[in-house]
């Protein structure tokens, strides 16, 4: 049995299925807040930011789609750099850690894609929820792999 | 010059476990090649297989994008920041019908 490695509290997890439910049929996304410690990742607080790819021109500047014609915010995300800094300085000012990310696959499962895989990094959480015809369904956390072959599989709790 | 590198949290672990790495270089480029000269580890997560930075790697030189300077030939001062910053991207696979 695997251990379980992420707790997310029963507010955050709500926090995500609501974004997921009002973004679609767009990707939402989000910073997960919290602490880690030995036995694993505790989430305090999700935060919801904009989706840049809803602002093609600045997000293809930062991330350029490699086609224009099959990728929009419709299947993509991404994370303004300014906000997530922002983000990250006030809370390792109060004393917390960026822990990872949610974003939603609408009307489609929730697993890692290889487009996440490539643009994954290790140690974070990367949650995952599936938004199926609106509607929020299963939720996944993952972690990438040191040498970035793919994600494992991170079981969480709600708490 | 003398100049200190801000790593990143998922990228502690192949750099010493250390948030900051001082080292000395004339531009972005060389305090890059230089980092992951010294940390081997950190290489496969900040340049691709030909060598070039990532796509999603975003560098910043004292709180400013390095794109909007002079990319990674921009020249360094003493005690200037370099902030290895992680794009965050992802989504599900792209179907032929999107748009």
């Amino acid at each position: 049995m695997s251990k379980v490695v992420l707790r997310i509290p029963n507010g955050a997890v709500e926090v995500i299925r609501k974004h997921g439910k009002e973004s679609y049929p767009n990707e939402c996304c989000g910073i997960l807040v919290g602490k880690a410690g030995d036995s694993g990742k505790e989430v305090l607080q999700a935060v919801p930011v904009a989706n840049l790819r809803l602002n093609a021109e600045e997000a293809d500047r930062l991330l350029p789609r490699e086609s224009v014609d099959f990728e929009s915010e419709r299947n993509r995300f991404l994370i303004d750099p300014k906000e997530q800094i922002r983000i990250e300085r006030e809370t390792r000012e109060s004393g917390l850690e960026v822990l990872g990310y949610y974003h939603s696959h609408p009307d489609h499962p929730a697993r890692p894609s290889n487009y996440d895989r490539d643009h994954g990094w290790p140690w974070y959480s990367y949650v995952i929820l599936s938004v199926i015809q609106g509607n929020p369904e299963e939720m996944t956390s993952w972690v990438l792999k040191d040498d970035r072959s793919g994600f494992d599989s991170e079981p969480w709790t709600g708490f | 010059m003398a100049v200190k590198v801000v790593i990143p949290t998922p990228l502690r672990q192949f750099a010493g476990k250390q948030d900051s790495i001082e080292i000395s270089a004339g531009t972005v480029a060389e305090a890059l090649s230089g980092l992951t000269n010294q940390y081997s580890e950190l290489r496969r997560h900040l340049f691709t297989d030909e060598g070039k930075l990532r796509s999603f790697v975003n560098v910043y030189l004292n709180d400013e994008d390095i794109r909007y300077l002079e990319n990674d030939q921009t020249p360094l001062k003493d005690n200037d920041v370099i902030s290895i910053v992680p794009s965050i991207a992802g989504g599900r696979p792209a179907p032929s019908f999107c748009r």
